[in-house]
């Protein structure tokens, strides 16, 4: 007990000590499993050594200070990282027990499988069912348009935004408000069905009343998903995540029961994140 | 003194002029820049305007009007034997004592009076002058005196000064303009003498081209036939072929510089491509005359094919290659401006790098790629030298791309080559050719900023 209380007061220098990771990074079943991972951008180290793994039908938060490398892990576990010159990454990520860096996967086959929403809305410069079928259409998933539309149908329902542009599917999707664009980028991505969507900081663009309306969602598609999420909000984290993640410089910190993290934080760095933040 | 000495004299007084308001700003503002409305800089320039600009005026307006008013005056003193000449005649006598004047003619060669006239008129052109020297200086010094006096940490310098700039700004933006109002109004006003000539109908829709003007009206072929249509389809046919060369090529090049070139090849490739634009036409010219054309012809010949020296394919060709870089260039930079963030989204989607080309990167840039088209177009149909040289001066109504044709621009030049009347049929044709080719091109380039319009805000 004593030792937990001097640790809170001196925060350890990462560049010299050797970080482990507080908390169980372990699950029973997991979808994904990275161990020792290591991302470089050129001779530059950008993550540290991460192991974690991610379950089945849960939502994972990642959160950190900017910088510390939480949009890189996400990118790592959909091989967008393939596409950024210089980049280069290290260690063991398993998907379902398949290596996804294995020379037999193919990056494209994997981003179907792990879709991804970005930051800022982009949608296509198309119309808003070109923007939602593009994925099907490249995946060959519907075999006519009657297919075509019901999966368009449905995603869009999924993605809550179904009623606001049923009647407008042949506008452009640029058209559409910030937070009805990003709901229409997450149909996009759960209309390849994939396993896993990975989504970084995607309310950050948004006002309060359209980032509710995207948390009600993360929420509802918890049950079909899993989701790994990139937030800078810590309300957010508590908000929608069963699980969370802090990273710190590149090193994965602490991870845990959201709950657990946010009330009872275990290392001097994430306490003072998540006090700094909220206090 | 001379004008243009007395111009420059001018400028050194404007120069002192600034000086001297800079420094009295500074003098009245105490040492304290801060007080003054404006920078010193400012009051410098308004003394400077002030002194420069009026003077400037009374000068250049000196000079545009008196020889008008001197002549006038020397006619009126001449004898009147020469002063009630009809005008035509009357203009003679004013070119003899113009030739006097320029020391073309010695005064013994002609009538005294119109030596004495010419001397007379030397002299009035010396007063004037004088006159002009003393006025501009005296208005210099006025203007630059009371600019002086005014100057005062509450004079507001830096407005004036800058509704100068903008008056200066307008005025040569204004100029632009009514420049090409005069040049597209002379055009129309030409090619409508030339309908007068020759009926539009005639122009617009037959089918033979053979501007030949007789100089006696009893000659052979003493009116020309001015059909349009085989230049017309000359033209369009080496802008096609020009097209089919230049449109794959340069948006395949730009695919690969922007989507798979690293960065290095890029920056070395790019810079050579834009070079082709550079070449001088006439160059290409003779590479289309002596090295295509004639290959071209061997080619044919050993098909089976008659390819004559000079063809519509060779000039097509050869302009393709010099247009690749309007069109490889635009769609470059199209393409490199669509943002990460779409890339990344196709990606993300398990988009290849094919689908993603295709799918969304050639949609987003789509503005960028028709506006490279139709420059390259308007840049083909324009061309005049390559046509000259590699596909000849005939104008054979014929779409056969192995012929030799002849384009609009190539019978602009012949018809005004050569000593012309400036009245005939054939030299006011090229008013209308050129007003077709104007109307256009004119007609591409609005294509062109609707299309980059009606898409533009489709992504930020
Ligand atoms: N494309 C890149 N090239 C080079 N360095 C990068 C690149 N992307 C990110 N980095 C570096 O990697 C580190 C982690 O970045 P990132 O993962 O974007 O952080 P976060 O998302 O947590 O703000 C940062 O130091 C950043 O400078
Ligand atoms: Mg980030």
């Amino acid at each position: 007990m004593n030792t937990v209380i001097t640790e809170r007061h001196t925060t350890p220098d990462l560049e010299t000590d050797d970080h482990r990771t507080v908390g169980d990074y372990t699950l029973a079943e997991p979808r994904f499993t990275c161990r020792h991972v290591n991302v470089f951008y050129g001779d530059k180290q950008a993550l540290f050594d991460i192991n974690l793994d991610i379950g089945q039908r849960e939502v994972i938060a990642l959160i950190g200070p900017s910088g510390c490398g939480k949009s890189t892990f996400l990118r790592c576990l959909n091989r967008m990282n393939d596409i950024i010159e210089g980049c280069r990454v290290e260690g063991d990520i398993r998907l379902d027990d398949q290596d996804i860096y294995a020379k037999e996967m193919d990056p494209v086959l994997l981003r179907a499988r792990v879709g991804m929403v970005f930051q800022k809305p982009n949608p296509f410069p198309k119309s808003i069912y070109d923007n939602v079928a593009y994925g099907p259409r490249i995946h060959g998933l519907a075999a006519n348009r009657t297919e075509l539309d019901e999966i368009v149908e449905t995603s869009l329902k999924r993605a809550g935004l179904w009623k606001e542009v049923k009647d407008r599917l042949d506008h452009p999707a640029t058209g559409l408000s910030g937070g009805q664009q990003q709901r229409l980028c997450i149909a996009r991505t759960i209309a390849v069905n994939p396993e896993v969507v990975l989504m970084d900081e995607p309310c950050s663009a948004l006002d309060p009343i359209a980032t509710a309306t995207i948390e009600q969602l993360i929420d509802e598609l918890r049950s079909r998903y899993t989701i790994v999420i990139v937030t800078h909000s810590m309300q957010q984290a508590a908000r929608v995540s069963q699980r969370t993640a802090y990273f710190h410089m590149g090193r994965l910190i602490e991870v845990g029961e959201t709950t657990e993290i946010f009330t009872n934080p275990r290392h001097p760095l994430t306490e003072d994140y998540i006090t700094g933040r909220f206090g | 003194m001379q004008p243009h000495t007395l111009f420059w004299m001018l400028l050194g007084l404007a120069a002192y002029g600034y000086y001297l308001g800079r420094k009295r700003a500074l003098t009245v503002s105490g040492g304290e820049i801060r007080r003054l409305h404006s920078l010193p800089d400012y009051y410098g320039y308004y003394v400077a305007l002030w002194c420069a600009l009026p003077a400037l005026a009374i000068l250049s307006l000196w000079l545009l009007l008196d020889d008008k008013i001197i002549l006038r005056w020397v006619l009126a003193e001449l004898p009147p034997a020469y002063r009630n000449l009809p005008p035509d005649r009357l203009s003679l006598t004013v070119n003899v004592i113009a030739n006097l004047l320029a020391g073309e003619r010695q005064a013994n060669t002609v009538d005294p009076a119109l030596a004495e006239a010419a001397e007379h008129y030397r002299h009035l052109k010396q007063l004037g002058y004088h006159a002009l020297t003393v006025l501009v200086f005296a208005c210099a010094t006025a203007a630059l005196t009371w600019a002086h006096r005014r100057i005062s940490p509450t004079l507001r310098a830096r407005n004036r000064v800058e509704t100068v700039v903008r008056i200066a700004l307008v005025a040569s933006s204004v100029l632009a303009i009514l420049t090409t109002i005069g040049i597209v109004l002379s055009v129309l006003f030409e090619a409508l003498r030339f309908f007068e000539m020759v009926s539009p109908l005639e122009f617009f829709f037959g089918l033979h081209w053979s501007p030949q003007i007789a100089i006696r009206a009893d000659q052979v072929g003493a009116s020309g036939s001015f059909g349009f249509i085989p230049l017309l389809t000359g033209t369009l046919l080496i802008t096609a072929i020009a097209m089919a060369v230049a449109a794959p090529l340069g948006l395949l090049s730009a695919i690969y510089l922007s989507e798979f070139a690293k960065r290095r090849t890029r920056a070395i490739v790019k810079p050579i491509l834009e070079v082709l634009a550079g070449v001088p036409t006439v160059v290409y010219g003779f590479f289309a005359a002596l090295v295509v054309a004639p290959w071209l012809r061997d080619l044919g010949a050993r098909l089976g094919l008659s390819i004559s020296s000079e063809s519509a394919l060779a000039a097509g060709l050869v302009m393709g290659i010099m247009i690749i870089p309007f069109v490889s260039s635009l769609t470059d930079d199209a393409l490199t401006a669509v943002p990460r963030s779409l890339r990344e989204g196709a990606y993300g989607l398990g988009a290849t790098q094919a689908e993603t080309i295709t799918g969304v990167l050639l949609p987003a840039a789509l503005p960028g790629i028709v506006s490279g088209l139709l420059l390259a177009v308007s840049r083909a149909i324009g061309e005049t030298m390559i046509v000259v040289m590699a596909a000849g001066m005939a104008a054979k109504l014929t779409l056969n791309p192995l012929e030799s044709v002849t384009t609009i621009t190539v019978q602009i030049v012949a018809l005004l080559v050569g000593d012309q009347e400036f009245d005939s049929p054939k030299t006011l044709a090229a008013f209308a050719l050129g007003l077709t080719l104007f109307v256009v091109t004119l007609a591409l380039n609005l294509v062109a900023l609707h299309v980059i319009r009606k898409y533009r805000e489709q992504y930020e």
